[in-house]
Parts: structure tokens; C-alpha cells; sequence
């Protein structure tokens, strides 16, 4: 396979893997990164497969250095990712807050585990789903895709890499321990069949040039390392030439801005698919390995006459708000099957504002829920009074 | 503020090198980083590098706003993350050159462990570490370099930690090449810098730089020139001595000069030699693989 980025054909590979493939499809010619269960299998194809095709692989010092390197990497033109799980995840934090204020486009992927702390490092979970909204400091909005197959890590890697590009941010790849670690089939086509898009640049002299100005979609062409523009990165608040700027008026200029970039394009980042819930009474809503549990549990539902539907969420963050609100119009209840204790489901509850039950079916990790427990919660939502 | 003459405000040498637009800057009056700037600017300016090839990176502190005042690509990075954010730059822009500019409570506390692993690696970079033994932006506070006894904000009966030897540390890491002098050896400082920048591999230079606002006021000195004086004064010029020798000892002798230069393969040399294939699987000897073999099977 040396020297080629795009594997084209039919392959038979883990989650992690096709991560790392769908990396390089999307023009990644950066890794930093530092081990960790179950994450390791990116890295270490990455180690293989960068150096094949021009790239770059460092085994960094640990998460915190490995998240700051590809910061770096970004800025020196290069598409840029690391991969990891809970504990290094918590480590990242701090830079992936910079990466957000600089507006640097990179990939990170979390293979998550079970938590707290060292949890269970070889099993699943989904516990770092608010993590990902809220973990580092301050007002920004996220992207994080959540891939429930190997091939939706392929597929989703590229998408994150796109959206990072497009929209100058860090994007999370919200996966999990078993998506991570099954083998399935891989189809990978070919490369001028993938869409790849790459960062604005700047169409102006470095005179005019104004690093933060942003385009008509909120978004600013980004010049990199060496380009001549001279530009100022900085993690302060900062105005529009990038110059630390300690006011409140900057303040609000520059975090609404961030925010805005993604909650005024949402129609250009959503993504969730629906399965039979037209005349739905439950709508069973899941991401991730859990909507696989989910959509076994709506088919054995409905050959048991019972009316469910699914929602697989492609995009955890931004949350699809307008959906859900309206589909709590139409269902008598929503459940939310997650390996945490109750995350994903307070924005439905949220959402929902009482116009139809909300119920969760959790488990704290280690095992993926099973579809049995959700058509319980299925037919004793239908049981109850509304 | 005063208001100068006209004439006065005639344009500095480094101009071109300065966000003019951002002055005034941060730093207190009697400050060493300025001295150490200008240094940095001199340099940059003699070693004839094309402006769009050289970058800085910066964390935080005093020493981590020169990212800020200078007309090139520039970086202000988190607290401690200056070297591993510049190890990304530079891998991702090889042909580029890059600075990181830090203080001593930046680079050696909260950033250690990314300073010895870039150094064990020889990563290709420029390490300026203004060390003026405290954390001055956060009002004087104990850092890695504050020498025993002396007093900080959070060790006011003083300080009971050993320091660091920075330069003993950054040779034993792999840096390949380590120099220090004082703020007050200006020429001498503004060739090191220069030397570092044309130095392939990890370049460190330190420099004992005043602080009187924060450090010098707890500590006796509170005089600008006083410091500056009080660190010159001690300091006796010992190149190429072994880095371990090289001590900051107030009572004795403050050692500067050039310690260690080396011709060393950088990250990137060794990363291109193992992927084309030429560097030898490990262990090169003592090893037959037909007899391991062998025993296995048997």
C-alpha cells in the first residue's frame, strides 16, 4: 500500500483503523499523538501510513503536547489530527480551547472508554459527551461527529476533516471503545469520489490582511506559516487584526463570532437519520454504538406492533434543537439509550419542555446496551398515561 | 506621558521588526526582556533569513509577550505549551525557522517535560528562555530558577526549593547547543542568538534578565541598573566548560558563555534516515537471530 493515500476498494478493518484511512483521504499529513486504550490502533497505522505518503507521525510527551503539535501543524499548513480516549481527552482540554480562539482547523479523535478517571481502559462507554460541549473553558460552540461503524469512521474522519477546514475550528470524532475496535467491511472509494475541502486563504495582499475578519459565512480565510502575511495567533481575546484586545466590547465581538460561525450554518453541519418514525408514538434517539441497540430495538418493536421510531444522531454537537422540538410535538416520548449515567438526554428533556415523556435507558460502561432493555422502555412508554 | 520631540521619534533600527502599532507595550521600566528583544531582533536581522521563513512561538508570562510586538508569523500559545506548539510548526514547515521565545516559570516549570523531551530529540528550534527567576506577570511568585533563600510573593519567609541549572539540564537532555549570558552582555548575547538561529537542532539560550518590579523590590535590589549590576558583576565568561560546572551561584560566580555545540542529526534527519531505510534494526550486534530462533523452537 506504500505510497498511496486513498485505499480504494473493499477492505476488512477495525473502527480505528478506518479512521486513520479516512484521515489520509482527507489530506491529514500530520500526526501527533501519545498511546492510550482504546486509541492506540490510529495511532499506530498512522505511524505506518504517514511516512508513505509525505506525512509526518511524532509519538509525542503526552495528550497535552500532542493536542498543542497539531495546533502547530495547522498553522504550518498542514491538515493536522491525534487520537485518544478519556484521561488523555481531559488532558487536551486547555488546547482545544486555544485551538478554538486561534480558529485553527484540526481532528481529534476520541475512542472512548469508561470513566471516571482510569475507568475500564479496554471497554466502552459514552461518557464524554458533555465533555466534549463544555470541557474547556469559556463560551464556544463544538462540532463532534459520532460514528456508530467502522465505516462511519471512515466516512466521518473525512467529514470532520471538511468541516474543520470549512469552518477553521478543532472537530471531535465522538467514537467509542467497541466502533473503535470491530471489525466490519470498509468500502473505500475512489479518490475523486471523495469530496475533500480545504481552508480558505486569503485573497488580499498581506497589506489589507486582516487574520480574523471573517467571509460572508463567518468564517476568515486563514493564512499559514510562510505565506508572507505576518499574522499575530494569540489565545488572548483579540480583534480583528488578531491583537489582544482586554475589553469587554472584544469579548463579545470575538466569542460571538466563534459561536455564531456554527449556529448560524447549522443547516450546513447537521446530520441525523430517521428510520420508520412517520407514525411513531416513541422515538428512540441514540448515537454512536447505541444506535445500533437502537435500531434493533425499533425493528423488534415494530414486529411486536408497537409504533417506534429512530433517531441516529451523525452529529452529537451541534444538537439538532429544531428536530427534536418538533418531534416532541408529534411523540408521545423520546428515550435516549447512552453508556453514561444521563448526558445526551437532558438536551432532550431540554428540548422537549414536557410536551412528551423523556426517558433514559443507561448503563455506566463496560458493556453496550443491549436492544432487550430498550424495547422495554419502549413498550412501558407506550403503557403509560400521557 | 511625556511628549517627545520630534526629532526624537526617529525610527528605531528595529522598526521593521515591530508591531509599532502595539506599542506601548507591557513590560515595567528597568525590565531585562526589552534588552533581550532587541537582541532577538538584531539577530534575526543579521542572519539574513527571508522574514515569511522565521515564526515565533510563545506561552505565557512577560517573556511570552514578544510574540506579540514582533512583525513576523507569530504565535501566543497556552501556559507551558510554547515548545510543543513550535515542534508541530516547525515539523509541518521544515524549510521554515522557528523561534520560541519563554520565560523561566513558562518553559522549566509548567512546560519541563516538553522542554527535555524537544531537547532529547534535538527538534530543530531556537529556545530563548529569559530567566529572571520569578513569575513576574502574576506579581512575583516562586518559579523553577528562584534561588534558595530568596524571598516571592508564595515563599515569603524564602524559598526553601532548590533551583534548576537550566543549562546543566537542557545539555543533559540533548540539546546540542547551550549558552547564557546577562542581559548586560548585549553584544555577545546578540552573536549567540545569531549563532543559535543558524544552528541546526535544539539551540538554547538563557539569559539572566532583571526584574526589579516583582523580584528585585522583595529582594534588596530594587534598582534597575542595581540588578543588572548584581548579575554582571558575578558573572565570569567559561566556554565550552562542562554544563554541569556551569552554576548560578550568587555567593561565587555567575558562569555564562557558550557550553555546549554539537553536530547532531535533528528529529527530522533521524525520521527521514529510518523510513528511507538506513539506520540498522536494534540491536545492531550481539544478537543471532537464527540461534534465538532456534532456542524458541526447542
Amino acid at each position: 500500500m506504500a505510497g498511496k493515500a486513498v485505499l480504494t476498494g473493499t477492505h476488512f478493518m477495525n473502527g480505528d483503523e478506518a479512521c486513520c484511512e479516512g484521515a489520509l483521504a482527507a489530506g491529514c499529513r500530520f500526526f501527533g499523538g501519545y498511546p492510550i486504550t482504546p486509541a492506540t490502533e490510529v495511532a499506530e497505522r498512522m505511524s505506518k501510513r504517514l511516512p508513505q505518503v509525505g506525512g509526518v507521525f511524532i509519538q509525542m510527551e503526552d495528550e497535552i503536547a500532542s493536542m498543542a503539535a497539531i495546533l502547530g501543524a495547522s498553522w504550518g499548513g498542514r491538515k493536522s489530527m491525534t487520537s485518544t480516549s478519556g484521561p488523555g481527552f481531559s488532558l487536551m482540554m486547555e488546547n482545544i480551547g486555544l485551538g478554538l480562539c486561534t480558529e485553527t482547523p484540526c481532528v481529534i479523535c476520541n475512542v472512548q472508554r469508561a470513566g471516571p478517571s482510569t475507568g475500564l481502559p479496554t471497554l466502552v462507554g459514552q461518557g464524554d459527551m458533555m465533555q466534549a460541549r463544555w470541557g474547556s473553558h469559556g463560551p464556544y460552540e463544538i462540532i463532534a461527529l459520532c460514528p456508530a461503524s467502522p465505516q462511519e469512521m471512515f466516512d466521518f474522519t473525512i467529514r470532520a476533516f471538511n468541516l474543520s477546514e470549512q469552518f477553521r475550528l478543532p472537530v471531535l470524532i465522538m467514537a467509542d471503545e467497541v466502533v473503535g475496535h470491530m471489525n466490519e467491511r470498509v468500502v473505500i472509494p475512489p479518490a475523486d469520489q471523495i469530496e475533500v475541502i480545504d481552508r480558505a486563504k486569503p485573497s488580499v495582499s498581506p497589506a489589507e490582511y486582516l487574520p480574523y475578519r471573517p467571509g460572508p459565512d463567518g468564517v476568515a480565510p486563514m493564512a499559514n506559516f510562510g505565506d508572507g502575511y505576518f499574522m499575530h495567533v494569540t489565545g488572548l481575546t483579540h480583534d480583528q487584526r488578531g491583537y489582544p484586545t482586554m475589553t469587554p466590547a472584544a469579548q463579545v465581538e470575538m466569542t460571538e463570532r466563534i459561536v455564531g460561525k456554527i449556529r448560524n450554518n447549522l443547516d450546513r453541519i447537521l446530520d441525523y437519520e430517521t428510520l420508520l418514525l412517520d407514525d411513531a408514538q416513541v422515538a428512540v434517539v441514540a448515537y454512536g454504538i447505541s444506535a445500533r441497540s437502537a435500531r434493533g430495538a425499533v425493528l423488534a418493536a415494530r414486529e411486536a406492533g408497537l409504533k417506534a421510531g429512530l433517531v441516529k444522531l451523525n452529529v452529537a454537537w451541534p444538537f439538532p434543537e429544531q428536530f427534536i422540538r418538533e418531534l416532541s410535538h408529534q411523540v408521545k416520548c423520546m428515550i435516549m439509550p447512552e453508556i453514561n449515567l444521563g448526558q445526551m438526554v437532558l438536551e432532550l428533556e431540554r428540548l422537549a419542555q414536557g410536551r412528551c415523556a423523556v426517558r433514559l435507558v443507561a448503563h455506566p460502561g463496560g458493556t453496550i446496551i443491549s436492544p432487550r432493555r430498550i424495547v422495554e422502555a419502549i413498550g412501558q412508554a407506550l403503557k403509560e398515561r400521557p | 506621558m511625556t511628549t517627545a520631540p520630534a526629532a526624537a521619534l526617529a525610527r528605531h533600527p528595529h522598526d521593521d521588526l515591530l508591531r509599532t502599532e502595539r506599542i506601548p507595550h507591557i513590560w515595567c521600566s528597568g525590565c531585562g526582556i526589552g534588552i533581550v528583544f532587541g537582541s532577538l531582533m538584531a539577530a534575526i536581522t543579521k542572519s539574513g533569513l527571508p522574514r515569511q521563513d522565521v515564526a515565533v512561538v510563545s506561552g505565557i508570562g512577560c517573556t511570552g509577550r514578544m510574540a506579540g510586538y514582533i512583525r513576523l508569523d507569530s504565535f501566543h500559545t497556552t501556559h507551558g505549551r510554547a515548545i510543543p506548539f513550535a515542534t508541530g510548526l516547525q515539523l509541518a514547515r521544515p524549510q521554515g525557522k522557528v523561534i520560541v521565545a519563554s520565560g523561566d516559570g513558562d518553559l522549566l516549570a509548567i512546560g519541563g517535560n516538553h522542554f527535555i523531551h524537544a531537547a532529547r530529540r534535538n527538534m530543530d528550534l531556537t529556545i530563548i528562555c529569559v530567566n529572571n527567576f520569578n513569575y513576574g506577570m502574576t506579581g512575583g511568585q516562586l518559579a523553577p530558577s528562584t534561588p534558595y533563600g530568596a524571598k516571592t510573593t508564595t515563599t515569603p519567609q524564602g524559598n526553601p526549593d532548590e533551583p534548576f541549572n537550566f543549562c546543566a539540564l537542557a545539555a543533559a537532555c540533548g540539546a546540542s547547543y547551550v549558552a547564557r549570558w546577562t542581559a548586560l552582555h548585549i553584544r555577545r548575547l546578540t552573536n549567540t542568538i545569531l549563532e543559535a538561529i543558524h544552528h541546526r537542532g535544539f539551540s538554547f539560550v538563557e539569559v539572566v534578565a532583571p526584574c526589579p518590579t516583582a523580584f528585585g523590590r522583595r529582594n534588596k535590589i530594587r534598582g534597575a541598573l542595581d540588578l543588572l549590576r548584581f548579575y554582571y558583576d558575578r558573572s565570569v565568561v567559561k566556554n565550552h566548560i562542562a554544563p554541569g560546572e556551569a552554576t548560578i551561584d550568587f555567593d561565587h560566580h555567575l558562569v555564562v558563555g557558550k557550553f555546549v555545540e554539537l553536530d547532531r542529526p535533528t528529529f527530522l534527519d533521524h525520521y527521514q534516515m529510518v523510513n528511507r531505510g538506513q539506520v540498522e534494526a536494534w540491536p545492531a550486534t550481539g544478537v543471532d537471530a537464527s540461534a534465538a530462533g532456534q532456542r524458541k523452537a526447542g
